[in-house]
């Protein structure tokens, strides 16, 4: 099932401004995405933790979460060290481990951990339809909110769709496997699923028009100001700034 | 095929950043008013049905469709894959924040060279619709794992090899992707015509 289980909650986090929070979210993840010495690194892995318990996350979800990127990052664990050239630093039986592949592997499981954390903290504590109006207010085009808000409407909708004809076909025994049979049904079950889709835009763009839709978001969500915003923006800005500092600075 | 976060470059990420931003503008353009319920209802779709499983053999894959996206949707692919991301990204944290453009770049960039190659052969007769179709699946699905494998070169070269065995194992996807939207496309044909590129109605 498609679920939020990191989006409703009282912690302080969750009372932050959705604005501040994603443009923070966006600046933060970018400097750690760009920084490459190792102490940035681990400091930013801190950060992000600190932060994760700021946000007092559902701690089953979130493991489930990390877990499931560090098995894709294990693949590199496996590769790199094996491939990565440069200095080999020790040999497993006949095969040459290369010191080059175990740092980049290494800052590979740093950074993404680090920027993971801090996203599901910071962006995935609010619902998406909160972000969508945020990122209205941050002045993001008009037809990409529209586009994210019904997204966001439809996916619930168009997964219980989906559920339903894999019932059906279930139901009439139908069972997966290695062979063509298997294609052919889950090609027509995707067709349908585009078919119901586009029958059911068509619905929708009719109930818009009788809103009177022009194609411009009206929002009636108004982000109240608070100082608990700025303190928490100014904080993480000068966060950001020693990040960066110790990454390019001569220090 | 997602890129996750924490892997690639920042010059690899900003040139992603900016021809995806390209890419949305061209797709925001062309996209007219009436066209925002269906385009934001197919990224919908296009999210749910990445949820839809196929076996290979002892493993699994999961649907991709993007050669479909593209041949229905044209240059609106862009901004319908970008959402569809952006939501996967919230939802699952498949893929992310920093690596949106790049992986939007990598879907969708595949997806509109597709429809641009693909879509005049549709309503071709039998033969040639089904060659087309399989072309549109599976060619994404190559320029998809070509990109991807680009920008992890270009992030560094010590990546080759592993860029490489993430390229070899899209092989079977292709094939698979390849049947699948031949079938998808002869359903759709039957079903729902006025959704694929180039239908004229017998009426008009």
């Amino acid at each position: 099932m498609i679920n939020e289980p990191f989006a409703a909650g009282t912690s302080i986090i969750h009372k932050l401004g959705p604005r501040y929070r994603i443009v923070i979210a966006v600046l933060y993840a970018f400097i750690v995405a760009v920084s490459y010495q190792f102490p940035v690194l681990i400091l930013s892995l801190c950060i992000s933790a600190i932060m994760a318990v700021c946000a007092q996350l559902n701690f089953r979800a979130l493991v489930q979460r990390l877990l499931l990127v560090n098995v894709f990052i294990l693949f590199f664990w496996i590769v790199l060290p094996l491939t990565g050239g440069g200095d080999i630093q020790f040999y497993v039986g006949p095969l040459p481990v290369y010191k080059n592949g175990i740092l980049m592997s290494a800052r590979i499981t740093l950074k993404s951990n680090a920027i993971l954390l801090s996203l599901i903290s910071l962006i995935a504590t609010m619902p998406f339809s909160v972000a969508g109006q945020a990122l209205h207010a941050l002045k993001v085009s008009d037809k990409i909110v529209h586009l994210l808000l019904i997204s966001y409407r439809y996916i619930f909708v168009l997964e219980q769709e989906y559920r339903r004809l894999i019932t059906a076909a279930r139901i009439r025994g139908f069972k997966a496997g290695n062979n063509i049979h298997t294609l052919k049904t889950v090609a027509y079950l995707a067709g349908m699923l585009l078919v119901r889709a586009v029958r059911r835009a068509e619905r929708v763009h009719q109930a818009m028009l009788c809103r009177g839709f022009k194609g411009k978001y009206y929002c009636l969500a108004s982000f109240k100001p608070s100082y608990g915003n700025w303190i928490f923006t100014t904080f993480m800005a000068i966060i950001i700034i020693c990040l960066a500092v110790m990454e390019w600075g001569n220090i | 095929m997602h890129i996750s976060e924490g892997i690639l470059s920042g010059p690899v990420l900003i040139s992603g950043m900016a021809i995806a931003a390209a890419g949305t503008a061209i797709g925001l353009k062309k996209l007219r008013n009436e066209d925002i319920a269906k385009t934001g209802m197919l990224a919908a779709s296009f999210f749910v049905a990445s949820l839809i499983h196929i076996p290979i053999g002892p493993a699994g894959v999961h649907l991709i469709l993007s050669g479909i996206v593209g041949l229905l949707l044209g240059w609106a692919a862009f901004p319908a894959i970008l959402v569809a991301l952006t939501l996967q990204a919230t939802f699952f944290q498949h893929g992310g924040i920093t690596t949106l453009g790049v992986n939007t770049v990598i879907m969708a960039l595949p997806a509109v060279v597709c429809h641009y190659l693909f879509a005049p052969l549709i309503w071709k007769n039998k033969t040639i619709s089904a060659i087309g179709a399989f072309g549109a699946g599976s060619i994404a699905i190559v320029l998809n794992a070509v990109i991807a494998g680009l920008a992890l070169i270009y992030t560094d070269e010590g990546l080759f090899k592993a860029a490489a065995l993430i390229m070899g194992a899209h092989l079977p996807v292709m094939i698979i992707e390849g049947i699948i939207s031949i079938f998808c496309v002869a359903f759709l044909k039957k079903v729902q015509p006025a959704l694929l590129p180039g239908f004229k109605s017998i009426n008009n």
